[in-house]
């Protein structure tokens, strides 16, 4: 699933690594999810958008969108 | 996050129950070498080094559920289903090879080899695929 996860780790001036030790998962999540190789689940796309106070769909692009565009 | 601490303990546990096994397997094969063993003893002496092994797939088992990284998680089910066809696949193709007597007879305790074999295929698998950048 394609997303702004970089970008907004970039605006921060995160590395993988710290964006992991703030969602508590390893950094080789953060990369798969970062890559779209790894879809989270929904507790975790919560605790994403909860860590940039942006809902859902401000930092994941829906699938079928994705398919629309 | 460095190593997650459910890796650490999956280590742990299984280092432990691999003394476990080589130490029972060397009293069984000296046990029955010498003709130490009969009667009862003979069997629990020859089911001994089999119990480490099933504690190991426990142990896999125990991490699948230990594990709070899902990403990880979804690795270690992926490597583990891999594994599964692996040895499954080899062990049916050999049992009909020596059923028709093209191939010797092999002890049913290779299953298990072939199984932990096939989560080294799977880890391959799985670092093949991230390299690649494929879910």
């Amino acid at each position: 699933m394609k997303n702004r996860l970089k970008v907004l780790r970039a605006e921060r001036d995160w590395s993988q690594g710290d964006l992991a030790d703030r969602l508590e998962v390893s950094r080789q999540s953060v990369n798969a999810i970062e890559t779209g190789r790894y879809d989270p689940s929904l507790p975790l796309a919560f605790k994403i958008a909860e860590l940039f106070e942006l809902s859902i769909e401000d930092i994941f692009t829906s699938p079928s969108r994705e398919t629309m565009q | 996050m460095a190593k997650s601490k459910a890796i650490s303990r999956y280590n742990r546990r299984v280092i432990v129950l691999s003394l476990i096994y080589a130490a029972t397997l060397i009293l069984a094969v000296y046990g029955f070498k010498n003709q130490l063993l009969s009667g009862p003893i003979a069997w629990i002496a020859g089911i001994l080094p089999a119990l480490p092994i099933i504690g190991i797939l426990v142990v896999i088992g125990r991490y699948l559920t230990e594990e709070t990284d899902e990403y990880l998680r979804d690795m270690m089910v992926r490597q583990a289903l891999i594994a599964t066809g692996f040895a499954l696949s080899i062990s049916t193709a050999w049992g009909f090879l020596e059923n028709f007597g093209l191939v010797p007879h092999v002890y049913a305790y290779y299953a298990i080899v072939l199984w932990f074999a096939g989560l080294g295929v799977g880890t391959c698998v799985n670092r093949f695929q991230a390299s690649r950048g494929e879910p």
